[in-house]
């Protein structure tokens, strides 16, 4: 058994996910040292080909999670269509049929929510763009947990009103490009 | 002024364990072993649904007033369901299943946490449409006992009634789904004569035995609310149950990859999660 990892990111988008995610997650490096865990809104009965099309792209592991799969360093997790994903104290992925949330499932607030809990101060929470205001709640949670958090730049968002809510809810955030996201999270983890 | 400081979400762990323990105790419902990280999102909307500041303040209301603990366990179980959820699965069992259990002069079928009678209905419609159901029992089993009064009623709200004709033609479904229900007063009743091989029953996967010696089990959405060591009392169970060669089949983001009992199963349609009980276990 490996120990539970050490902290985690997490990322949230809808509208235009693609694109943003894009200009993230093929520049994680081989060696990122957390889990990085994604919901993106996807429509219920479609099969998601999230992690397929960014598998080839990224240097990292790119995968769906699974139930009570322990989460691994240097490993991209994309929430299943139609479940909600959220992360346990052991640091384990857990998936739920529980309710929509802001009409998703999977839902951000739901993942950023039981990912605070878990990870505390070692928690990474960013919220790109989309057209609703789901993971304004689940940003405010990584803050109070003590985890640091990032909104895509609104300006910059190919649709604002995620990032903007997001803001509204959780004022400590920092407001970056995707590009300043991306440089950022090279350095998370440190090289321990 | 000590330093010793207890951070406030940990006061809330301890308190949210003593309320799962004082439930186990009084009401004989243990969730001690569910996925943490679920449970507490549904116990902090009931906190804040019961208006109660603190889980401490929500168990003195559950110890002290009748009304609160039946209120708390609609909480506490997830009860989404659709007839024919996941259309694919139940495609499936008619497919690939229904010839192997055309073997057995007489059948048995476990839905473990059929919450309102949802896939049993699925179920004893597919043995129907399929010429089975006359040599079959159904057992409908869930912890929530108002989730089987209305699975016992089989009365269904009339909107939810076009996703499941749709599910049900994707299912591969033989007959039209409106000759099972009548409609009436925004309800859809569906025919008594599907749930006359059936028994619905108050069983619960953590606490219960096994019964019944079953060709096929089905088990959708309900270990994913189970921490492993749960989910793995509850595969044992399943395992017990079914005779050699019986069928097992679980939700669809579910595995039996990290489970204890993985070995003793084989894959029998792998992206339906369709098991099959190995011979020699
Ligand atoms: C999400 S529903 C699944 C309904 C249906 N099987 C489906 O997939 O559509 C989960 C059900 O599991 C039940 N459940 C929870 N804990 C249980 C236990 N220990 N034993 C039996 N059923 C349980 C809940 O009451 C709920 O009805």
């Amino acid at each position: 058994m490996t120990a539970p990892p050490a902290g985690a990111v997490v990322i949230g988008a809808s509208a235009g996910a693609f694109d943003a995610l894009s200009a993230i997650l093929p520049r994680l490096p081989h060696k990122f040292p957390w889990p990085v865990l994604v919901v993106v809104h996807i429509p219920p009965d479609k099969k998601s080909l999230m992690a397929e099309l960014f598998a080839a792209r990224c240097q990292v592991a790119v995968k769906e999670a699974e139930d009570k799969e322990p989460l691994c360093g240097g490993t991209v997790y994309f929430a299943p269509p139609d479940y909600h994903l959220l992360v346990e104290p052991d640091g384990r992925a857990s998936l739920s049929s529980e309710e929509p949330v802001h009409f998703s499932r999977p839902s951000i607030d739901v993942l950023f929510e039981s990912a605070a809990d878990a990870f505390g101060p070692a928690l990474v929470g960013v919220v790109l763009t989309g057209a609703n205001a789901d993971g304004a709640h689940g940003l405010r949670a990584v803050h109070d947990g003590g985890g640091t958090t990032f909104v895509q730049r609104p300006d910059t968002a190919q649709a604002t009103m995620m990032p903007q809510e997001a803001l509204a809810a959780c004022p400590a955030a920092r407001a970056m490009t995707l590009q300043e996201i991306a440089a950022y999270l090279n350095t998370v983890g440190g090289d321990a | 002024m000590t330093d010793d400081h207890i951070p406030p979400t940990k006061v809330d762990d301890v308190e949210l364990r003593l309320l799962l323990d004082a439930i186990a105790q009084v009401y004989h419902y243990d969730f001690r072993g569910y996925s943490m990280a679920s449970v507490k999102r549904r116990l902090s909307h009931a906190k804040e649904r019961f208006a109660c500041r603190s889980y401490s303040q929500l168990q003195d209301r559950v110890l002290h007033e009748p009304d609160v603990f039946p209120a708390l366990l609609a909480f506490l179980t997830v009860q989404v369901s659709e007839l024919f959820r996941d259309p694919a699965y139940f495609r499936a069992i008619r497919e690939k299943v229904v010839p192997h259990l055309r073997t057995y002069p007489s059948l048995k079928v476990w839905v473990a946490g059929c919450s309102a009678g949802e896939e049993v209905y699925s179920l004893a419609i597919l043995f129907r449409e399929e010429g089975l159901e006359d040599r079959t029992l159904f057992y409908g089993t869930d912890i929530n006992t108002e989730a089987l009064r209305k699975a016992e009623a089989g009365v269904y709200e009339l909107e939810r009634i076009p996703l499941f004709t749709e599910n049900h033609r994707r299912a591969g479904g033989k007959s039209s789904l409106s000759d099972y229900y009548t409609a009436a007063y925004g309800a859809a009743r569906f025919d008594p004569s599907l749930r006359k091989r059936t028994v619905f029953s108050d069983h619960s996967l953590v606490s219960d035995q096994v019964f019944g010696e079953m060709q096929l089990v089905s088990c959708r959405n309900v270990l994913i609310y189970f921490d492993r060591n749960l989910q793995d009392r509850a595969v044992g169970l399943f395992k017990d149950a079914l005779v050699r060669k019986g069928f097992l089949g679980l939700g669809s983001k579910e595995s039996l990859r990290f489970n204890k009992h993985s070995e003793d199963f084989s894959e029998f349609a792998r992206d339906e999660k369709l098991y099959q009980k190995r011979g020699d276990s």
